[in-house]
């Protein structure tokens, strides 16, 4: 960090009254102050440790480790089309124009409803607005199904910021995490919309821009034929009617909600997240344990009755949303689990019910997002319990050495 | 009774500020399990307004013969007694909606809000006082039954009581029916709604 804060320092004149560069001060000053406000740090006497980090500066990194796979998103949204029309040549800068074109109307409704509504109570409240919304606004779109109508979208942010976040308190305060409720709003409210195979590849016109495929074009998610498969040998296909393999799952090129298909990008996400301190590695490393072990045990004991045991554990963290749970969902500060052991724990047991979920319930393709959020609900619990544990032990020593003194 | 009872003030508070439903937060299980639709929701208001108001006068005036050590026990034979009325003239007159209910009439007997209202009012009472106060807890409870069941059914499946309202020119600009309303956690928020707006208007409801 040391040489972009030498490096802002050496350029800085350039932007003030009089620079060269004056007229790009603002861009100049948005830089500095996501990258270095405040900065305070701890003062060199005294006990207590604190970085030049807050909240805002937090949240830009995050939404800087999403944009690889908002990138991807917008390519893979415009491969996936032109594979929908039937097309074998793909040009790089129009799938790109499309993918844009296609999320744009998305982030800016997911933008304006929840900070409308976090303005809204902030005014009402006479409290200062908080960024609080910065994440889950690019995190909701890029969640969603590509063709999730914008009005949906529009309901179920609302719902899920006054209702998960805004009545209890705001940012920093939610139970569940924000995006996901969002998510789960729409899966429960409108399922027809929100799953099947209708949704996940962009068909029409994106604001205008490109060819309408044929109608009645349909095409499932890997997991979507996964559990509607039956009898015979599994095999999947793409939005093209070719078959897929794991690789084309790792690379992302898979029909799939609009952030979530590559994980080659989740981990570059991840990387930038964990050099920067932002996530938990426990959180990220118990999770895809916690996945690996429950996908191995699903495939050993593989049945007929339940066809997602028929993936390998690897499959099983490829495909879906489990990876990008893992690394953007799950270590959400908030929600999260606070102490050492019960991050392990959280992780774990994320990773376990998001496999049994999306292996045993064949009316639920995948599981990650429900996982997160039952898990989310049982994080308090778990930090009770650790914490609890530890007051014990140290109890018990404390009775020991009082003993023998 | 050596104090006078205000009859306006036992009739009318269990509709706003003594409300049985936001304000005890009794009966919420026949709240969230009979209001995905407004019909069931008004038959189930009604029974609950004859159930208490009857068992309440009946309970007030044997008030004095009944054994302190087994009045619970008194008080369920009476109100299962008017189910058991109530359940029989529902299935003899209105047989859809007594089957939609199914259970929910039978455990009217082991609604909170009954045996509340028997044994803090009724046991305490004359029976005209009793009456009353079996009438508004009654009507404060189908009140909010209805206005639950009204935006359930109204957003969860565009209809109220069975006819449609929401035009059909909605569904082809591409409205869909919100199926989370017809589920459950639903109702929770619903009555949440129905609380925070009553809360806000009633400033010593709140709790610090």
């Amino acid at each position: 960090m040391k040489f972009l804060k030498n490096y802002l320092d050496r350029v800085r004149p350039n932007f003030e009254e009089g620079g060269k560069l004056h007229a790009f001060r603002s861009v100049f000053d948005g830089f500095d102050t996501f990258l270095f406000t405040p900065s305070t740090t701890s003062p060199k006497r005294g006990l207590q440790i604190h970085d030049a980090i807050d909240s805002k500066r937090t949240m830009i990194i995050v939404v800087m480790a999403l944009m690889p796979c908002f990138f991807f998103g917008m390519y893979n949204t415009g491969y996936q089309h032109q594979l929908a029309l039937g097309l074998d040549t793909f040009p790089f800068w129009e799938m790109m124009l499309y993918g844009f074109l296609s999320i744009l109307p998305k982030v800016v409704v997911a933008y304006l409803v929840g900070l409308g509504i976090e303005f809204a109570f902030a005014q009402w409240r006479h409290e200062e607005i908080q960024e609080g919304f910065l994440v889950s606004g690019i995190l909701i779109p890029m969640i969603l199904p590509v063709e999730t109508p914008l009005w949906m979208m529009a309901v179920a942010v609302a719902f899920s910021v006054i209702f998960v976040k805004e009545v209890f308190g705001g940012t920093g305060y939610n139970i569940f995490n924000v995006a996901l409720v969002t998510r789960a709003v729409l899966f429960f409210s409108y399922p027809a919309q929100m799953s099947g195979d209708r949704v996940f590849v962009a068909t029409g016109k994106a604001l205008g821009y490109g060819t309408a495929a044929v109608d009645g074009y349909t095409c499932a998610t890997p997991l979507g034929q996964i559990a509607t498969h039956s009898g015979g040998a599994l095999e999947l296909t793409g939005a093209g009617g070719d078959p897929l393999t794991a690789w084309d799952a790792f690379v992302g090129l898979i029909p799939g909600s609009f952030g979530e298909t590559s994980v080659i990008c989740i981990l570059i996400g991840a990387a930038i997240l964990l050099l920067c301190r932002i996530a938990d590695p426990r959180i990220m490393l118990s999770v895809f344990a916690g996945g690996l072990i429950m996908g191995w045990i699903a495939n050993t004991f593989e049945t007929p009755t339940y066809p997602a045991s028929y993936l390998s554990p690897v499959d099983q963290l490829l495909y879906g949303g489990f990876a990008f749970a893992a690394v953007f969902m799950a270590t959400d500060p908030v929600t999260a689990a606070r102490t050492t052991t019960g991050k392990y724990i959280y992780g774990f047991l994320i990773g376990v019910i998001a496999v049994i979920i999306r292996t045993y319930n064949n009316g639920y393709p995948e599981g990650a997002m429900l996982a997160v959020l039952l898990m989310n609900a049982f994080a308090p619990l778990i930090d009770y319990c650790v914490v609890q544990s530890n007051i014990r032990r140290r109890m018990r020593r404390a009775r020991i050495n009082s003993k023998t003194a | 009774m050596a104090e006078k009872i205000d009859y306006k003030n036992v009739l009318f508070n269990p509709f706003s500020k003594n409300n049985p439903v936001i304000v005890q937060i009794l009966g919420i299980c026949s709240v969230l399990a009979v209001t995905a639709k407004l019909a069931p929701a008004l038959v189930m208001g009604l029974s609950v307004i004859a159930v208490l108001a009857f068992s309440n006068v009946i309970i007030s005036l044997i008030r004095n013969t009944i054994p302190t050590n087994i009045r619970i026990i008194v008080q369920l034979v009476v109100v299962a007694g008017l189910v058991v009325i109530v359940s029989q003239l529902l299935q003899a007159y209105a047989y859809d909606v007594s089957k939609q209910l199914s259970v929910f009439i039978g455990l009217i007997i082991t609604n909170c809000i009954l045996m509340g209202r028997l044994e803090a009012f009724a046991m305490a009472n004359r029976p005209w006082a009793s009456f009353l106060d079996g009438i508004g807890n009654g009507v404060g409870y189908a009140g909010i039954l209805i206005i639950v069941g009204f935006f359930r059914e109204l957003l969860g499946s565009g209809t109220l009581l069975g006819y449609q309202v929401v035009p059909d020119s909605f569904y082809e600009a591409g409205y869909v029916n919100n199926g989370l309303m017809i589920l459950p956690p639903m109702a929770l928020v619903t009555v949440a709604c129905i609380i925070w707006v009553h809360r806000s208007r009633n400033k010593d409801l709140q709790e610090p």
